[in-house]
């Protein structure tokens, strides 16, 4: 088995091969996220003044959309199976993927999928102007043409991220090495398996949605259609129970990376593992019971909204727990501040900012307030970027010089975290005045008590977007002339099956099973 | 050396935000920070509600970052600080769950009350059917045999910077609601097209318009004023612009009010049956086509194809005038052209068929009566 990669193009487009996959889907995945934050960057332009001044309202609506699929789909999620493709095996002494050839083909089908997305743009009637969320009516009898393509993408997303889970899933239930039991697994690898499971249960839910909507718009059925017999909010209940969950496919693996980073950073066993593993599997649960907290203004009956806003709250004590546990973790450790350990200390501070307008937007008769403004998008900014992305970009610090042998510049690492942070929050902070003070989301324009914080949001941006091209260049630096790491391990305080592996790592790992020093296990 | 620039220049950057942020709220006074207290009988109640959550989630806050800070401050490899190893603690672990149950719940409690409250719709003395459609609103009020369009005052040179923007750009309306102080007043909303949402900060309302629904909500509103508001669905390209003003009228006024639209309605009744000259006809079109039709084709009439035909290349301007009825008052089926048979009244559809017969430097000549529109309608 010591035979390499093969050599051109052909060796990335028949590649069976764990790492090389993870590392098409880190570079897609980075690559939708330019896309997406141009998308974003658009958007901020054009409400930096009020007025309208570069684009026309109908093309600001396919920016906000466009931006919302991009990211969730063709940035954060495809970024997670990136990580789980190069971390999982190296994590539990599997030698690749329990499912090679179909690991290929989930990687294969998405750029095409988000090729055809992208295309509507360019499409007569332009691309799907809907908003993320694609509420019917709007998104079937109202929607342009494009409507089509963006169905057709979106199973096809859908159809990759399953063949991911099940590829993940399959890993890690039987490729263990011997002595690793359930509860001895890395945390990142218990959160994508879990997430996993949540990705199989909820995607199929998506693709009914949107196949009821394809059936609308041309097969004459009515399923969203109150003029036909259907119902506009059956659309709603069926996105939400997908939606729901889906946010938590997002974060979970996030908080796989975080539990990874800061105990290594503060040289002390992660604080409470079972409760996290616990929490972990309790917040999956809640997530399919609390989808309709996201429709408190539709009229539901006041049962149903009490429901929903109890089951909603609930969620803050495994959320909690978590927290608290990696608070605990940092506590009495000897803590250092590389890059990684700096993104995972912001992303525990904003996650936590995140979760505490989240615990507010839980309760029905304050969320009638904040439903659908600018609070609800500095909340999930602060769960989405600060939370999904910054972990992401810890895990990428984190784990660079296993990937390529080489090391990162710490000085223009810490660049990037404090110009990604402060941009991040002058970006988004602004965001929970507009959106108290009464600023709808999805506004092309607003008026004029809003133009102060807008411009604020704008410049902030501006600025976090610029730090994502200090991220591509750190990235790229590293790769091709950073310093040679010669251990195996490369942060002192690192735990775990992949530290064993030397640096960088070689393209097989773990032809035969590690030996498991029980001590160390996570 | 180079350490110490890194924290000097981290240090300095940190402080940045809060600079910003202080000197910001010196330029000015009116910069929004917080909710309204608002002005109905429950939005204090709400806002009190939400200030209650955010002062929790302020102690949680300073008592889970005050912890975390401290243990990076005092807990630094840098100070020479040992890392311990304990990694458990089932008293601990088992007390950080159960507390926070008891907090939740101590929240729930007032917000199961006051919400109780929202959902009360009972014993409301005026009763106002609110349509949503794109982009605006129709108030009918039940049993008083009024019932008026409410549209973006707002025009398209402010929106488009080719004139100054006013002080209500964006929210302020033709024809707002108008409902009397310390009255309940509880609102029937459905919507003719896609969903919108019916929301007025300062009476701490939001409820979703929907196709095919009727949802309803209520207030009882305790200040004379002028409150604004907007459409919080996305609901198409006009999203932004179909904002809601709602004016609030000593009772007696408020009947005033009504008395007069009453007779307005009962003289446009009395004037179906005139016969309208090209020339009225051609200035009350252009009004009605300014705020029911520029929006999507263009005060010129060029239309954004394809999504939005232009008017002046189309056939229908020229065409028969049956189908040109028809076009207006049934709409266009899968297309954005709404049927404007049930919003505009026959006066008004007569007139911007008239209008877009002979503007633009179309000229047909023909003068579209009232009674042909209504002939029309019957006539289905």
């Amino acid at each position: 088995m010591a035979h390499g990669p093969a050599k051109g193009l052909s060796r990335w487009i028949f590649t069976t091969n764990h790492k090389d996959i993870g590392t098409l889907y880190l570079w897609f995945s980075f690559a939708m996220f330019i896309l997406g934050g141009f998308f974003a960057m658009v958007i901020r332009a054009e409400l930096f003044e009020p007025g309208m001044q570069l684009v026309r309202p109908e093309f600001f609506n396919q920016m906000t959309t466009l931006h919302g699929l991009v990211m969730v789909f063709g940035a954060i999620m495809p970024s997670f199976v990136g990580l789980a493709n190069w971390m999982i095996p190296m994590m539990i002494g599997a030698p690749d993927m329990a499912l090679p050839r179909m690991n290929n083909l989930s990687f294969w089908i998405l750029p095409p999928a988000f090729l055809m997305l992208a295309s509507t743009l360019f499409m007569e009637g332009g691309a799907p102007n809907f908003g993320w969320t694609f509420y019917a009516p709007l998104s079937t009898t109202y929607a342009p043409d494009s409507v089509n393509y963006f169905i057709f993408a979106i199973h096809i997303m859908g159809a990759s991220s399953i063949m991911g889970s099940i590829n993940i899933i399959a890993t890690v239930l039987n490729m263990r090495a011997p002595g690793m039991t359930m509860m001895k697994m890395p945390l990142f690898v218990w959160t994508w398996l879990i997430t996993a499971f949540l990705l199989i249960a909820v995607m199929p839910v998506l693709a009914g949605a949107v196949t009821m909507m394809l059936m609308d718009i041309n097969f004459g059925t009515s399923f969203f259609d109150a003029a036909g017999g259907g119902d506009p909010v059956l659309f709603q209940h069926i996105f939400w129970f997908f939606g729901h969950p889906e946010v938590y496919i997002i974060i979970l693996p996030a908080f796989g990376v975080i539990s990874e980073i800061i105990p290594t950073f503060s040289r002390k066993p992660l604080f409470g593992y079972s409760s996290m593993v616990y929490a972990t599997s309790a917040i999956a649960f809640l997530s399919f019971i609390v989808w309709a907290h996201h429709m408190f203004t539709v009229g539901m009956p006041i049962a149903g909204e009490l429901y929903f806003m109890y089951a909603t709250m609930l969620i803050a004590v495994p959320t909690g727990v978590k927290v608290f546990n990696w608070i605990s973790t940092m506590f009495r450790g000897a803590i250092s501040f590389e890059t990684p350990m700096l993104f995972a200390i912001a992303f525990v501070i904003l996650f936590t900012l995140g979760g505490f307008t989240g615990l507010m937007l839980s309760i029905a008769p304050s969320d009638i307030q904040y439903h659908d403004t600018y609070f609800v998008v500095a909340h999930f900014h602060y769960v989405m970027v600060a939370g999904a992305v910054f972990s992401m970009s810890a895990a990428v610090y984190y784990w660079l010089p296993k990937w390529c042998g080489r090391m990162y510049s710490e000085g223009m690492g810490k660049l990037h975290f404090w110009v990604s942070f402060i941009g991040f929050n002058i970006t988004f902070f602004p965001q929970h005045f507009l959106g108290l003070g009464g600023m709808p989301r999805r506004y092309a324009d607003y008026a004029l008590q809003f133009a102060d914080w807008n411009m604020v949001s704008s410049i902030g941006a501006f600025i976090y977007g610029a730090s994502q091209i200090l991220f591509l260049y750190n990235v790229i630096a590293t790769i091709v002339a950073g310093k040679k790491v010669e251990d195996a391990k490369t942060w002192d305080g690192a735990n775990g099956l992949e530290w064993t592996v030397p640096s960088p790592a070689p393209y097989h790992t773990f032809s035969t099973p590690p030996q498991l020093d029980n001590a160390k296990a996570h | 050396m180079l350490r110490k620039a890194l924290r000097l220049f981290s240090m300095t950057l940190l402080a940045l935000p809060t600079l910003l942020l202080a000197q910001e709220e010196e330029v000015t006074q009116t910069t929004i920070l917080n909710m309204p207290e608002g002005v109905s009988t429950v939005s204090q109640q709400v806002y009190g509600l939400h200030m209650l959550i955010f002062w929790v989630c302020v102690v949680i806050g300073v008592g889970v970052f005050g912890v975390m800070l401290w243990a990076m401050y005092f807990h630094r490899q840098s100070k020479g600080h040992k890392a311990e190893n304990w990694h458990e603690s089932v008293k601990v672990e088992i007390a950080w769950t159960v507390i926070p149950f008891f907090i939740l719940a101590a929240m729930a409690w007032p917000a199961t009350k006051v919400l109780i409250e929202l959902y009360d719709t009972s014993e409301a003395e005026i009763d106002i059917r609110v349509t949503g459609s794109q982009w605006k609103w129709q108030y009918e009020y039940l049993g008083e045999d009024v019932r008026f369009l409410s549209q973006l005052a707002t025009s398209q040179d402010h929106i488009y910077n080719l004139d100054d923007k006013g002080e209500f750009y964006l929210q302020e309306v033709d024809n707002p609601l108008v409902v009397p102080v310390n009255t309940k007043v509880r609102l029937l909303l459905n919507a003719t097209d896609v969903i919108h949402s019916f929301w007025v900060p300062d009476f701490a309302i939001k409820k979703d318009a929907i196709p095919g629904y009727t949802t309803e909500t209520w207030f009882e509103i305790t200040e004379t004023g002028i409150y604004r508001g907007a459409c919080t669905e996305l609901c198409g390209q006009g999203h932004a612009f179909m904002p809601v003003v709602v004016h609030v009228m000593e009772q007696d006024d408020y009947q005033f009010w009504l008395a007069e639209k009453k007779q307005e309605a009962a003289q446009l009744a009395a004037m179906m049956e005139n016969v309208f000259t090209l020339e009225e006809h051609m200035a009350r079109g252009e009004q009605v086509y300014t705020a029911s039709c520029s929006v999507c084709h263009q005060l010129n009439g060029q239309g954004i194809p394809p999504a939005f035909p232009s008017l002046v290349d189309s056939a229908i301007p020229t065409g028969p005038i049956e189908e040109h009825l028809n076009v207006l008052v049934n709409g266009r089926q899968g297309t954005v052209m709404q049927a404007f048979g049930p919003l505009l009244n026959e006066i008004d559809l007569s007139a911007v068929i008239t209008y877009t017969r002979n503007a633009w430097g179309i000229e047909t000549g023909d003068v579209v009566q009232p009674i042909d529109v209504y002939n029309y309608k019957q006539g289905q």
